[in-house]
């Protein structure tokens, strides 16, 4: 008997709930109704006569999308956060419609992964959002809005960001930070261990001894890691020597450069140095920054975005600052990298999307943005004048400037390397390869075969 | 061996505790252990700091430390027990620390600033629920419209999935029809193929048909579950046929035979179905993460993953976060978990 | 009293409206039963459920051969050039089956190895748990809901949830390293060691959803008579006699569907893996499904052809099974 109480008041919650949807109002704008009609009955009620079970052929009722209200344009923008970005960019977009009443921009909060994974397929069927922010600029070639023919003033647009950056987007958006790679380090581990730190000229072979030490003299677990990636890996290779990418943008993996470091990275790995899960644990843990917050770890190979959550983390447990890229045969360096806005072409509004790129990268709110999310930034205009950070913090500060600093040492390959359409093929397969290698289950000679042949396959996949 | 072969076998009957009914309690309460020890870990881990989540090692309680506010100084002070140079112990504040050395003060006497070693101090702690992880997390998730998407989601489907399969059952278990072998079998041999390696055809379907950024794509192409049509044909092929043919014989339509006759005696499996369909919908993750892109569609599975970024993880509010996603399906369980439990248990599943 | 005159009137007035609905539905089926006829009436019936399998099952299946037999990184299989069979070539290109490392889709193979020792494994564990948790259940136990309940809550958490929760239990700085540290033994690499992270995944899975498995064995269990035992003890049989000669034949109708049902389950795991060890370390948990997912949907160049092409050799593989299993069934049932 409860059982078919229960199964009542389901149906009817779900009536009710049917008849209660359409009433929203944290939103401005009207939306498609989705959930209105009652659900249960669709698939029963609304069947044709009796006929032969005909299977392939595509449902016909279809959920008629309304204009919504004229004049009122709105905008998807997908977004995912590190930390506060999102925080820091819902003003400036607030601020945007508040000067444009005639448009409305949503931003959607997504994980990483999503951006990752799913958007290309979503754009690629017509789905996608009118913009998003986005790590891999070659993913979406092709289906980038091109704002030079939208926007007010394209040549400042054309001058103010790196053309690279700007070509592997087609025009189709701009960088809302610039990154370098770098490794964080706890000066407070190296004072109490009595070890002074080592000048620009120290190699990765210098600073595995000297943070070795420190953890040996402090009683930290690691002396030193590197994130999961093979964006990380490619800085400290090309310092000891490596040509990732040749005069015809071909990767090659198997040089001198590249096998030193992993092979350096594989004894960090076996002697205990580096956490094992860090890159041994599948998609996960690949942080390193996650045992430096801690104290856990002397000296982490990551980046510039990391400023912000570490500062708020670390708190004043210990000091920490930024150091230059150790050097060796290929002369210090670490790899450019960031974000990007773009705008999709399948858009309907692309006067509006161009409107609000625009907004956003013109200079006092794009200075905004990197004030806020302590990042460098990438357009030229802000760098120039300087961004006034919003920290106070002298950690920070000094951290800003220490990246900034890398950014003229960078190689030609390693500014190139974050804009080269195969570049996540060798990021992503680089990581799971090396971390094979680190686990046993291949040799190294094996480790750099299968990845050149994961990266060729890529290319040669993508190659019609 | 007599023992375990005792207990194997006995059914009810004696008061007093034995070697295998001691052994018995000790495994069910060692498996109570197993079973809900990670849970009321995570709970109380939902409670702690980023840096008290990632200390090692971990602290089962969630500890804060201490602060207090002192004159001439806005922002409340860390409390610290410190061990001062002659030997005594004392309760500081902390104004600031600078590499290895602290400027701490006395709360009662806040004038005089004291320099101590950082490696002499003990941060005070106490345990407090602190709901900031929760505050944050809402804040920047909007746990109402999830939560408003995820029940529509699940109560929807769960109705449809019903409705469906035990139809589809019914026509299967009960007539005699061209084509009955074909879908049947058809059915059963997708029976076992995941449909997480049909993802990049099934969103090329919804594409087609529109239902990107719609809660329909989320409903609709998983009610038709060939677990469900298995489990009930099953159990109303157990129904004697003799009961239709009386209701026939007293001018019931094959509709009225369906919903009058069969359902009601269907019911232990239906319950089961019920429960699967729920547990199912309210814990989907991959497909609605491909199908919605806007959030105002989001259910609660998809929006807690947003806490990931490509460089960091936000456990704290991760944590928080699923640990609300708990409780609806907890309270639902906790009220109706006789009728799961007895349910699952009638069925007999045959 | 009062209380369950309110039961009754929600129970009336809940009746009347579900009466409503079938009454409803009772004219549109009535009336196409006086055009159909009762021959109709099946088709009608499942009409509903086949159209939405063949759109959202069925047809995509199919859809996957389009992809698996064409190339290059379209979504559209309409875009997609004809590559003949040389996807499957290239999952097949192997000198020894057995060394993944000798094949050109190593991580294919490795995944392949990887599901058959996780299959048989966990589908064993999880009965042998299952079983011995229901045995227990069964006997004259205090509080056996209290128990059957808390058994079953682990099955009502999600996968990722699952997986997030062990990942933090089990990893280097986790809950029972720190347990283990406490009593003096020292860390362990739980998620670090090939065969310690494959014994977790098998040992997580059979946490997350043995409850289910419990209850179904133990409903077995109570419809066994207890007269049986009776009679038994009375021609003088041992209790392993007992437990062999009653319990465990009576029991199999039962341990069939748990075995099929922990088959079906195990041969798709992916997300518990997924949020646990992410396949790590190195490929020691890679399973089919996350491989097929991996190159289709979530490598930054995608490979639809080749995960296409897998996840029909891997369904082709389930459905002969599941079809001989069915058909063994059969021949068991006469």
């Amino acid at each position: 008997m409860k059982i078919k109480i229960l199964f009542f008041m389901f149906l009817i919650s779900a009536l009710i709930l049917g008849a209660c949807a359409p009433v929203e109002v944290e939103e401005p704008v009207v939306e498609e109704p989705v959930v209105e009609e009652p659900v249960v009955e669709e698939p029963v009620v609304e069947e044709p006569e009796v006929e032969e079970p005909e299977v392939e052929e595509p449902e016909v009722e279809e959920p008629v999308v309304e204009d919504p209200i004229a004049d009122v344009v709105e905008l998807r923008f997908m977004y995912y956060a590190d930390g506060v970005e999102a925080e820091v960019m819902q003003p400036l977009l607030d601020a945007f419609m508040a000067q444009n009443e005639d448009i409305v921009v949503l931003l959607d909060v997504v994980p990483y992964s999503t951006v990752d994974e799913q958007l290309p397929v979503q754009v690629e069927a017509g789905q996608g959002p009118d913009l998003a922010r986005i790590t891999n600029f070659a993913a979406f070639r092709g289906l980038l809005l091109d704002l030079r023919a939208l926007v007010s003033n394209p040549d400042y647009y054309q001058a103010n960001f790196p053309a690279p950056v700007l070509n592997a987007l087609g025009y189709g958006g701009f960088p809302d930070a610039y990154t370098v790679t770098g490794p964080f380090v706890n000066q407070t581990l190296f004072e109490q261990a009595g070890i002074d730190l080592p000048g620009d000229d120290a190699t990765w072979e210098d600073w595995t001894d000297l943070t070795q030490a420190v953890a040996e003299a402090t009683g930290t677990a690691y002396a030193i890691g590197i994130d999961r990636t093979g964006h990380r890996v490619a800085g400290p290779a090309m310092s000891m020597g490596a040509t990732l990418i040749d005069a015809n943008d071909d990767f090659t993996i198997d040089t001198e450069g590249f096998r030193a470091f992993v092979d350096l990275m594989k004894s960090w790995h076996d002697e205990g140095l580096m956490p094992e899960e860090l890159w041994l644990t599948g998609d996960a843990l690949n942080n390193c920054i996650d045992w430096f917050k801690t104290a856990d770890m002397v000296m982490c190979m990551t980046g510039s975005w990391m400023i912000g959550g570490t500062a708020a983390d670390v708190g004043d447990a210990f000091d920490w600052l930024v150091v230059p890229n150790p050097t060796g045969a290929g002369g210090s360096t670490g790899i450019a990298g960031g974000s990007a806005v773009v705008a999709f072409a399948d858009t309907e509004h692309p006067e509006a999307v161009a409107r609000l790129m625009e907004f956003l990268y013109a200079p006092e709110n794009y200075a905004a943005f990197s004030a806020g999310t302590l990042a460098l930034p990438a357009q030229v205009e802000v760098a120039q004048t300087g961004v006034d950070f919003d920290s106070d913090n002298p950690s920070v500060l000094a951290a800003l400037s220490a990246f900034t600093a890398e950014v003229p040492k960078l190689q030609e390959q390693a500014v190139f390397l974050n804009v080269h359409p195969f570049a996540f093929a060798y990021y992503r397969n680089s990581a799971s390869r090396i971390a094979q290698y680190l686990a046993g289950e291949l040799t190294l000679d094996e480790m750099i075969t299968n990845l050149q042949s994961d990266i060729d396959t890529a290319i040669a996949e993508a190659g019609d | 061996m007599n023992p375990i072969l005792e207990f194997l076998t006995r059914k009810r009957g004696r008061k007093k505790l034995s070697f295998s009914d001691t052994l018995s309690y000790f495994y069910l309460f060692l498996g109570v252990l197993i079973m809900f020890g990670p849970i009321v870990w995570l709970i109380f881990s939902s409670f702690k700091s980023p840096i008290e989540i990632a200390r090692f090692p971990p602290r089962f309680f969630p500890y804060t430390q201490e602060t207090v506010l002192v004159e001439g100084y806005d922002e409340p002070l860390q409390l610290f027990e410190v061990t001062l140079e002659d030997g005594s112990e004392a309760v500081l504040a902390q104004v600031r620390r600078v590499g290895l050395e602290a400027q701490m003060v006395d709360p009662d006497n806040p004038d005089e600033i004291i320099r101590v070693n950082i490696a002499d101090r003990e941060p005070v702690e106490r345990i407090r629920f602190n709901l900031d992880n929760y505050i944050t997390g809402i804040r920047g998730f909007n746990f109402g419209r999830y939560l408003w998407n995820s029940i529509i989601v699940t109560v929807a489907a769960t109705i449809l999935t019903l409705l469906v399969n035990s139809m589809a059952a019914f026509a299967l278990a009960k007539y005699k029809f061209p084509g009955r072998q074909t879908i049947f079998l058809t059915m059963i041999a997708t029976l076992m193929v995941p449909l997480s390696v049909v993802l990049v055809p099934i969103f090329l379907v919804i594409t087609r048909i529109g239902w990107n950024n719609n809660l329909l794509g989320i409903i609709v192409p998983v009610a038709a579950t060939p677990t469900g049509v298995f489990l009930l044909r099953q159990y109303m092929l157990t129904i004697p046929n003799e009961l239709m043919d009386a209701a026939r014989i007293d001018g019931a339509s094959e509709w009225r035979i369906y919903a009058q006759i069969i359902l009601p005696l269907a019911k232990p499996a239906l319950a089961v179905l019920t429960i699967f369909s729920v547990m199912w919908r309210w814990n989907d993750f991959l497909w609605p993460l491909i199908v919605l892109s806007r959030s105002e569609y989001f259910t609660l599975q998809v929006g807690l993953a947003a806490f990931q970024g490509e460089h960091m993880v936000q456990w704290n509010l991760i944590l928080a976060m699923t640990v609300l996603t708990l409780l609806p399906i907890t309270i639902v369980f906790a009220f109706l978990q006789r009728h799961i439990t007895t349910g699952i248990a009638t069925t007999g599943l045959k | 009293m009062a209380e369950l005159s309110k039961t009754k009137k929600y129970e009336s007035f809940f009746g009347s409206i579900g009466h409503a609905i079938v009454s409803g539905f009772d004219v549109f089926f009535g009336s196409i039963q006086k055009i159909t006829g009762i021959k109709g009436i099946p088709y009608l019936f499942v009409l509903p459920n086949l159209l939405i399998f063949g759109i959202f099952i069925l047809y995509p299946m199919i859809l996957n051969f389009v992809y698996a037999f064409t190339g290059g990184r379209s979504f559209f299989p309409d875009q997609r050039t004809f590559v003949g069979t040389s996807n499957f070539e290239r999952l097949f290109t192997c000198e020894n089956f057995l060394l993944p490392n000798t094949c050109r889709e190593d991580l294919f193979w490795r995944a392949v190895h990887n599901t058959v020792v996780f299959v048989i494994a966990q589908v064993i564990l999880m009965i042998l748990f299952s079983l011995i948790t229901a045995l227990i259940l069964n006997r004259d136990i205090k509080w056996r809901g209290f128990f059957r309940s808390v058994y079953f809550y682990p099955c009502l958490l999600s996968p990722i949830v699952v997986g997030l929760i062990w990942q933090w239990i089990l990893m280097d700085s986790g809950a029972l390293n720190g347990i283990l540290t406490g009593l003096g033994i020292g860390k362990q690499p739980f998620l670090v060691r090939a065969n310690w992270a494959r014994f977790w995944v098998i040992m997580v899975s059979v946490w997350a959803q043995m409850g289910f498995y419990t209850l179904i064995l133990l409903a077995g269990l109570q419809s066994i008579p207890a007269d049986l035992y009776e009679a038994a003890s009375i021609d003088g049989a041992n209790k392993w006699k007992a437990f062999s000669n009653i319990t465990m034949p009576l029991l199999m109708p039962t341990m069939v569907v748990v075995i099929v049902l922990t088959l079906i389950r195990a041969v798709q795991v992916f997300e518990i893996i997924y949020a646990f060890t992410g396949g790590g370390p190195g490929t020691a948990t890679l399973y089919l499904v996350q491989f097929i997912y991996n190159y289709g949907f979530a490598s930054p160049n995608r490979q639809f052809g080749v995960a296409a092409a897998a996840s029909l050799v891997m369904a082709s593989v389930l459905i002969v099974l599941t079809l001989a299993q069915l058909a063994a069934r059969r021949e068991e049932s006469y």
